[in-house]
């Protein structure tokens, strides 16, 4: 098209695009993007599990989940997490309120519960391993202490990025960006939980019925 | 902060992190319970029964901690979520059946004669 625009197309136009722009925030995207990476992670358990699933039964002739598992550990270990993800909870309840004393106290707490969690687990890690009952024993030992380990892991990385986002909120307060990062640690924090659930049924409840 | 992240954003209650809780305390001591105490049930069956109290667990998890619904990031955590589902069906399903099948076939010798 060779003829100029007059100046009231050429208005038309520019509204148009305007129109079709969209806010675009900073860090706007977070969120949705923490959580397309929580489900990548969730496709390592998935392949965790199949591993756990498979090997799961062999035992080399060494011990097995009825001579190596402690169901009221396993129960302690659960309620140490599942009120963890109470209390999380309640930490987001505060941000909400913009009360940073009352969103570090539950933040405080929160990690209480998850190095409750993980000493528990590293206990009954150490005792299994002064039973000889070590990665190398058996295919079932290798697929349990990976996949366990690997939450287990989870866990310890939660709470760095706890204590982290603690020193963060304790020096800039609840600004927008940690706002959006105890948001993100939240959705991590109740990954980890729902993640918990396949472990203590596939492997802790559903291994002293085999 | 523009209405349209507002709405799109997760925001939990009081209410609802209680209710998830005691929800999730129940569907964790049932299976416990079936498993320790001495119920009357055959092995599948209660296999069957806690691995169904683990999936509606789940999903009390999602609802009510990690606040999802439908509409949140205009349905993008949904549809996700769904995709990463049907992988890990996927995934879990298929090397199961896979490698049960893997080590039926490939048993040694001996131990076919001894089944037979």
């Amino acid at each position: 098209m060779g003829h100029a625009l007059t100046s009231e197309q050429a208005a038309a136009r520019t509204l148009f695009h305007l129109q079709d722009e969209h806010d675009h925030e900073a860090g706007g995207s977070t969120l949705l993007g923490f959580w397309i990476y929580l489900m990548s992670d969730c496709l390592i358990f998935a392949v965790l599990f199949a591993t756990y699933g498979v090997l799961g039964g062999n035992y080399a002739a060494g011990p097995g989940p009825k001579d190596l598992f402690d169901l009221p550990l396993v129960a302690l270990n659960t309620s140490m997490l599942l009120l963890s993800s109470i209390t999380y909870g309640f930490a987001m309840l505060s941000s909400y309120r913009n009360n940073v004393a009352g969103t570090q106290a539950w933040l405080f707490i929160t990690g209480l519960f998850g190095a409750a969690f993980l000493g528990i687990e590293l206990y009954e890690f150490a005792h299994m391993i002064h039973l000889g009952a070590t990665p190398q024993r058996s295919a079932f030992l290798s697929a349990f202490f990976t996949l366990v380990g690997t939450h287990g892991l989870h866990v310890t990385f939660g709470i760095v990025w706890l204590i982290t986002l603690m020193v963060q909120i304790g020096k800039h307060g609840l600004n927008r960006a940690n706002a959006r990062r105890l948001a993100c640690l939240s959705l991590f924090w109740h990954f980890l939980d729902v993640i918990w659930i396949g472990v203590f049924t596939f492997v802790y409840l559903m291994g002293m019925l085999r | 902060m523009s209405a349209h992240e507002h709405a799109s954003e997760p925001h939990g209650t009081l209410r609802e992190y209680v209710t998830g809780f005691i929800l999730s305390v129940i569907l964790t001591a049932i299976p416990f319970y079936l498993v320790m105490g001495d119920v009357p049930l055959s092995k599948t069956t209660i296999a069957l029964v806690i691995m169904a109290f683990a999936a509606v667990q789940m999903i009390v998890h999602m609802v009510y901690f990690l606040h999802m619904t439908p509409r949140s990031e205009d349905g993008w955590t949904l549809t996700s979520l769904v995709f990463t589902l049907i992988l890990v069906v996927i995934t879990l399903a298929g090397s199961l059946w896979v490698m049960y099948h893997m080590d039926t076939n490939m048993m040694p010798k001996h131990v076919v004669s001894q089944l037979l």
